[in-house]
C-alpha cells in the first residue's frame, strides 16, 4: 500500500471529465513523476490529490485513511505541501519570510528546519533579507521548493519546478530534489522535462487524456521504445 | 534687527497657519487612508463606506463622552474623548464585523468581482451615514474639553515678543502623538507578528498563503478589527481638531481617497506619504500669503490681493486635480501599489 495514493480518479471543472480515471502514487522516500503530453491532466491529477478539484468517483488515499473529503486545508495540515507552477512565492516579502510563512502551522521552533533549508539551498542563506520579488527565476524556485519544505511535509507536490528556467538551473533544482529524497519526504511532480524527470525518478506514470498510459519505474519508461518513440522523442 | 525680527514672524505665521494645520490634518488623512488602504490590499476592493465607518466610530465616542461629561468623569487637560475612544473604537469593530457577516461575506463566497464589492460597499456607505445621522443628527457637534491649547498664541508672543504668535491647539499635538503611535504599532504588528505576516501573506499571494496554510477568515476579522481601530481614531482626532458633522465625514472619502491612491494603493507607508501630500497641498493653496508677504517684502512692492491661490470653498478641488494627475501620469501611486 502505498503512502499517498489517488486511485482510479474521474472528474474535471465542471463540463467533461479531464481525469478518466487516472491512479497515480508515491511513497515516502520515493520521486514520482507524472509526464504526457500538453492537456493530458497531468497538473490536473496533482490537483485532485490536493483537493482543489472535486472528484466524481475514486478515491484519495493518505497513510490508508480515505482523505477524499478532505478540503485543501485540511490536506496540508496532515502534511502534504503543495508548490505550484507559477505565483509560488511571496513576492513583497523577504527570503526569510517566505520560509515563516511556509512553518506557519507549526507551533514548534522551527530554526533547525532553516538551518537544513539554508544547507540544502545555501543561496537562500546569502538572500535571506532581499523580497523574494527581486530574486531571479531559479532563486525563486528555490523559495518556493524551500517554503513548502518548512513545513516539515510527509508529501511535496512540485507541478512543473523547472518550467521557464535554464537548463543549468533545471540540472541544479532536480540535484536539489534528489538530496530532498534522502530526507524521506515522498515527492511528486508532473514535468515537460520528461527525459531528466524520468531519470530521477522511481515511479513514472505517463499520462494520456486523463488515464495512465504507461507506469513503471523511471528507468523502465526511459528505456521502453515505446515511451521513448512517443513521449521522448525517440 | 528689525529684518531679523520680520523674517521670524514670516516664519512663524507659515508654521502656525501651515505646517502645523498641514501636520496635523495630513496625520488624520494617513490614518483614514491606512484602513482604507488595508481593505483594499487585503479584502481586494474599495470601501466607500469607509469615510461613514469613520462618522460612526467618532459618533459612539462622542456620545460616550457625552455620557461621561454628564457624570463628571473627565481627564483634566486632556479631552474626555480620549477616554470615551476605546468604548466607540469596540462598537464600530462590532459594527463591520456584523457588516462582514451579514453583507461581505456572502459576496466573498460567491467570489463576486472587486466592482460588485465596492458597489455593496456603496450600500454600506449609505446605510451608515443613515444611521449616524438618524442616531446624532445632520449637524456640527461639538465634544472637545480640557485645556485648548499646548502653546497659546498670546503666550507666544509675550514668551518672545515677537509680533505674531504659534498656537498648538491640545487636538493638534495629540493627533499627531497618537498617529506616529498607531502607525508605529500598525508596522510593527504587520512585520514582526505571526497573524500581521499571514496578512501581508495574504494580500501577497491569496492562493499561496492558503496553501501555507493560513486560515482566511482569520485574516478578514483581524483586518476589519484594524480597520476599525484606524477609522475610530482618525475620525475622532479630526472631529476634535475641526467639529464632528457627518456630511463632512462623507466628503472626506475624496481626499482620503486621492491620499490613498497617491500613495500606491494597497501600500501602507504609500497611504501615510499620501496623507501629508494631500494635506499639504490643500493647506498650501488655500492659504492667504499676504501677511507674510508683508512681512518679507519692501513696503511698496507690499501685495494689495490676499495672494490666496484657491478660495477654501475650493480645497477639495486640490484632492481632486492631484487625483486625476497621479491617475494619469503614475498610476501605480509614488510608491508603486497595485494598478487599479
Amino acid at each position: 500500500m502505498s503512502f499517498l495514493i489517488g486511485e482510479n480518479m474521474v472528474g474535471g471543472y465542471g463540463g467533461a471529465d479531464i481525469l478518466r480515471g487516472c491512479t497515480v502514487e508515491v511513497d515516502e522516500g520515493e520521486i514520482a513523476v507524472i509526464v504526457g503530453p500538453n492537456g493530458a491532466g497531468k497538473s490536473t491529477a496533482m490537483k485532485a490529490m490536493l483537493g482543489m478539484l472535486r472528484l466524481k468517483s475514486g478515491s484519495v488515499r493518505l497513510q490508508d485513511q480515505d482523505i477524499s473529503h478532505l478540503s485543501t486545508q485540511d490536506r496540508i495540515a496532515r502534511g502534504i505541501a503543495f508548490v505550484p507552477q507559477t505565483n509560488n512565492v511571496f513576492v513583497n516579502m523577504s527570503v526569510r519570510e517566505n520560509l515563516e510563512m511556509g512553518a506557519f502551522l507549526r507551533d514548534d521552533d522551527f530554526s533547525h528546519t532553516t538551518e537544513q533549508i539554508f544547507a540544502l539551498f545555501p543561496v537562500l542563506a546569502k538572500k535571506q533579507n532581499q523580497l523574494a520579488g527581486e530574486l531571479s527565476g531559479g532563486q525563486r524556485q528555490q523559495v518556493a521548493v524551500a517554503r513548502a519544505l518548512m513545513s516539515q511535509p510527509a508529501v511535496l507536490m512540485l507541478d512543473e519546478p523547472t518550467a521557464g528556467v535554464s537548463p543549468i538551473v533545471m540540472d541544479e533544482l532536480f540535484h536539489r530534489i534528489v538530496a530532498i529524497r534522502k530526507t524521506g519526504v515522498a515527492i511528486l511532480m508532473v514535468e515537460q522535462n520528461a527525459r531528466q524527470a524520468l531519470s530521477i525518478a522511481d515511479k513514472g506514470f505517463v499520462m494520456v487524456i486523463g488515464e495512465n498510459r504507461h507506469t513503471d519505474t523511471g528507468k523502465a519508461l526511459l528505456n521502453n521504445p515505446r515511451v521513448r518513440r512517443s513521449f521522448l522523442g525517440g | 534687527m528689525e529684518i531679523l525680527t520680520d523674517i521670524l514672524s514670516a516664519m512663524v505665521l507659515l508654521m502656525n497657519f501651515v505646517v502645523i494645520p498641514g501636520l496635523a490634518y495630513g496625520s488624520q488623512l494617513a490614518l483614514g487612508a491606512l484602513g482604507l488602504t488595508l481593505v483594499f490590499g487585503i479584502l481586494r476592493f474599495a470601501n466607500f463606506a469607509h469615510g461613514d465607518t469613520m462618522a460612526f466610530g467618532t459618533m459612539t465616542t462622542i456620545l460616550v463622552t457625552w455620557w461621561l461629561q454628564s457624570k463628571g468623569v473627565g481627564l483634566g487637560p486632556l479631552p474626555t474623548a480620549l477616554l470615551a475612544l476605546p468604548v466607540g473604537i469596540l462598537v464600530t469593530i462590532f459594527i463591520l464585523v456584523a457588516t462582514d457577516k451579514t453583507v461581505y461575506q456572502y459576496y466573498r463566497r460567491k467570489k463576486a468581482a472587486p466592482v460588485i464589492f465596492m458597489i455593496v460597499s456603496m450600500g454600506v456607505m449609505f446605510m451608515m451615514h443613515g444611521i449616524v445621522r438618524f442616531v446624532i443628527g445632520p449637524d456640527d457637534q461639538r465634544f472637545l474639553d480640557g485645556e485648548r491649547f499646548i502653546v497659546s498664541a498670546r503666550g507666544f508672543k509675550a514668551f518672545t515678543g515677537l509680533n505674531e504668535g504659534l498656537s498648538i491647539k491640545v487636538s493638534q499635538g495629540l493627533t499627531i502623538v497618537l498617529a506616529v503611535a498607531l502607525v508605529a504599532a500598525l508596522f510593527w504588528f504587520l512585520g514582526k507578528t505571526r497573524t500581521g505576516k499571514a496578512m501581508r501573506a495574504y494580500s501577497d499571494n491569496e492562493e499561496l498563503a492558503l496553501l501555507s496554510g493560513v486560515n482566511p477568515d482569520r485574516v478578514v476579522l483581524v483586518t476589519w478589527i484594524i480597520t476599525g481601530i484606524l477609522a475610530t481614531i482618525a475620525g475622532t482626532l479630526y472631529g476634535l481638531d475641526k467639529s464632528f458633522k457627518p456630511f463632512t465625514y462623507l466628503s472626506m472619502l475624496l481626499p482620503i481617497f486621492a491620499a490613498t491612491i497617491v500613495g500606491g494603493i494597497g501600500n501602507p507607508i504609500g497611504a501615510i506619504a499620501g496623507g501629508f501630500v494631500i494635506a499639504f497641498s490643500e493647506v498650501t493653496v488655500t492659504y492667504a500669503y499676504k501677511k507674510v508677504f508683508a512681512y518679507l517684502l519692501p513696503t511698496r512692492l507690499e501685495p494689495d490681493s490676499l495672494v490666496q491661490i484657491l478660495s477654501t470653498d475650493y480645497k477639495f478641488a486640490v484632492s481632486f486635480i492631484i487625483l486625476v494627475l497621479v491617475l494619469l501620469i503614475k498610476p501605480t501611486g509614488i510608491m508603486k501599489g497595485k494598478v487599479i
